[in-house]
């Protein structure tokens, strides 16, 4: 009796068991920061990817067609380190717009600052979606 | 190539995609993805009704 009693109280301290990393749980993620939406495609939430794809591909381009800037590494200013984690989010685009130098923001248009955030955004978007990716591989969400 | 949105416009764009995101990774099934997206698309773009009247109000 006394037995069961310590059982019982053991099974609700026990740790839940680690969940199990698999070669999906890595790979899914890091395709997915590389290409937004790829890391659902690869496993098989075809529509879902695409959405992704478009929605974060899209608003990224916009950006750069507004004329946004584009954060480097170096920034030396803490909001610009900020800009570079959220453009870094956007993988390829980001290394794609570094490499072309597009990206330099024009002060002569106004919508110039909408495309930088556009761009941020996109970035921090993939972020989320990297997360589900790795959700899904996981088994944590269908 | 530029393109230039005005303020509404950017922030309509903005929502729809940002929404669309949200929708698919808060979401498990495909009906509670539809719903929450739109649901955040109409909050984004209330807030930014809502943001412009009250700006508008407080300019006055």
């Amino acid at each position: 009796m006394a037995n069961s009693t310590t059982e019982k109280a053991t099974d609700k301290t026990k740790p839940a068991p680690a969940e199990a990393v698999n070669m999906m749980s890595v790979l899914a993620p890091a395709l997915g920061w590389l290409i937004p939406g790829a890391g659902h495609v690869i496993q098989k939430r075809w529509i879902r990817g695409l959405l992704l794809f478009v929605s974060i591909v899209t608003l990224f381009v916009l950006g750069l067609a507004m004329q946004g800037r584009i954060y480097k590494a170096n920034g030396g200013d803490i909001l610009d380190m900020l800009g570079f984690i959220g453009d870094a989010g956007a993988g390829a685009l980001y290394i794609v717009t570094l490499a072309a130098d597009w990206g330099q923001g024009a002060i002569a248009f106004a919508t110039a600052d909408y495309g930088t955030k556009f761009m941020i955004v996109a970035g921090l978007l993939n972020f989320i979606a990297v997360a589900d990716a790795y959700h899904i591989a996981i088994g944590k969400k269908q | 190539m530029t393109i230039t949105l005005n303020h509404f416009s950017a922030a309509t764009v903005f929502a729809l995609f940002a929404s669309i995101v949200f929708g698919i990774t808060h979401r498990e099934t495909t009906r509670e993805m539809v719903r929450y997206g739109l649901y955040c698309f109409v909050m984004f773009l209330g807030g930014v009704l809502v943001a412009g009247w009250a700006m508008w109000l407080v300019r006055r």
